[in-house]
């Protein structure tokens, strides 16, 4: 298990090659479908600061608030394909080292770990109170009431948060490797 | 009702049923030691067993929330109604369900799960005297990659037969590779109209996963289709491995003589359903669904049925 300290440098990212077993400690801020349109579309300068050698989290979490303070109930990745057309162009502008989600991205996104020097994390899709156990505060909520609770952007400090790299900053990706492989299988299967 | 259909959602959103959990387990068994996949499914279970101790949701994604309820003849579908809705906004306020119903115009997320088509709620009139109510809360990343064919498919050669249902199948498993929260369980509709078909297919998520199906040309396509979706290599979360599916139900309904359909929904494996019965006043919760409850369950479960 290689320990990420976050933020994080390129060099350091760098060093992380496909099938790494990785674990957070440190700040990762979630971004899904509604935060990724809205950043490249008014590239807002407060994520500057949060997202830059740091972590993107696709997650919509289950939320409780106490008192003024929010936990994370439930927290775990939600499928990242979705932020293809959009993630490319906010790891350049933010230089964003990680993006955390699962089922893994294209090319563009492949090509894009590549150039800014950033991999991607593959959380255990669905394991959410095991995820949200390593959440040890919510540091911040923003833009909670104009995108709701799922697609807000979290702040949440993390202590030992689990992934797997799947795609890194060498051109390698398990699920086009998968892809390719699995497409073999299929037409056999079928009989094409 | 109200809070014997909050505690449904509670059961559902929090305890995934046995029968899958040794699907889970069986399925990590087979994976090779130190592999990405056998780790995942180490998480998942004990992810599982966190959720169930804490009253937590599996998944943050609590998903589609699906419901059957059979009901006798004197109870008021307008009265269910209201009590299903109460206990979902409960639900979310307990956190046992995310705000998860979004306006598709507006992109306004409605913070209590209700709204039009929201939950999701069909209803059976029998002529039994107690109630049965099954919930089916099924993940977003799943349904993304859930698929319908209409046959003839030139691309993958499926005409309207069992040869042609098969590549569906198969092609629909492939072309889900781990975006859909494997290993999966896929349901199947043939036939019906567009909407029907797909509601067929989801139908077939309420079953045991180690079922039988009693018609046996299905029986044998259930098996055969389940052994080929594992053949792909495909795996847990798409890491590669020999668990790709847990099991594969299929359904079917008459057509048109102008179409085929064939509907594939993909269930996660958060296969987060559960039952309850009101019987005399009296409730009582089960992870056996009455739809389940049409085909041949195992000797395990059988016994303890409703």
């Amino acid at each position: 298990m290689i320990r990420i300290e976050l933020p994080v440098s390129e060099k350091d990212i760098r060093k992380l090659k496909v099938g790494d077993e990785v674990s957070l400690h440190g700040t990762i801020v979630t971004a899904r479908d509604a935060a990724h349109k809205l950043m490249v579309e008014e590239w807002p300068k407060f994520v500057e600061p949060l997202l830059k050698d740091g972590a993107i989290y696709h997650c919509g979490p289950v939320m409780k608030k106490t008192g003024k303070s929010w936990k994370a109930v439930a927290a775990g990745p939600t499928t990242s394909i979705r932020e293809e057309p959009y993630e490319a162009a906010v790891m350049d502008h933010y230089k964003v080292r990680l993006i955390i989600g699962k089922g893994g991205m294209g090319p563009k996104t492949l090509k894009a770990c590549k150039d800014v020097g950033a991999v991607y994390l593959h959380a255990v899709g669905g394991a959410a109170p095991l995820l949200a156990d390593t959440v040890v505060r919510t540091k911040a909520v923003h833009l909670l009431d104009e995108l709701g609770v799922p697609e807000a952007f979290w702040e949440f400090e993390v202590d030992g948060f689990k992934g797997i790299v799947t795609m890194d900053s060498h051109g390698k990706s398990l699920h086009s490797t998968l892809l390719r492989k699995s497409k073999k299988k299929r037409d056999a299967i079928i009989g094409l | 009702m109200q809070k014997d259909f909050l505690e449904l959602i509670r059961r559902a959103s929090c305890d995934l049923p046995a029968d899958v959990i040794r699907a889970i387990k069986q399925g990590r068994n087979a994976e090779a030691n130190g592999s990405p996949s056998r780790s995942a499914l180490d998480d998942v279970i004990e992810n599982c067993d966190l959720a169930s101790r804490t009253s937590r949701p599996i998944c943050q994604d609590t998903g589609t929330n699906i419901w059957y309820v059979h009901h006798p003849r004197s109870v008021s579908q307008m009265a269910l109604t209201r009590d299903i809705l109460a206990a979902t906004r409960k639900a979310t306020k307990l956190a046992y369900l995310r705000p998860n119903a979004v306006d598709s115009i507006t992109g306004k997320n409605s913070g209590d799960n209700t709204g039009p088509g929201a939950p999701v709620i069909h209803f059976h009139e029998w002529s039994r005297k107690s109630l049965v109510a099954d919930l089916l809360l099924k993940g977003g990343g799943s349904e993304n990659v859930s698929a319908q064919y209409s046959l003839p498919n030139g691309a993958i050669g499926a005409g309207r037969d069992l040869e042609g249902i098969r590549r569906s199948v198969v092609d629909a498993v492939f072309n889900a590779q781990g975006k859909g929260c494997g290993p999966g369980i896929i349901g199947v509709g043939v036939g019906g109209d567009r909407a029907t078909s797909m509601i067929e297919a989801k139908e077939q998520l309420f079953r045991l996963v180690n079922d039988k199906n009693p018609d046996p040309v299905l029986a044998k396509l259930e098996k055969t289709l389940h052994k080929q979706c594992n053949e792909l290599g495909i795996g847990p979360m798409g890491f590669g491995g020999s668990t790709t599916v847990m099991g594969v139900k299929i359904g079917a309904r008459h057509r048109l003589p102008a179409s085929f359909f064939v509907s594939i929904a993909y269930l996660c494996w958060a296969a987060r359903r559960a039952s309850l019965s009101i019987s005399g006043g009296v409730a009582t919760y089960s992870q056996i669904s009455q739809q389940a409850m049409k085909y041949k369950l195992p000797a395990t479960a059988a016994r303890k049925g409703r």
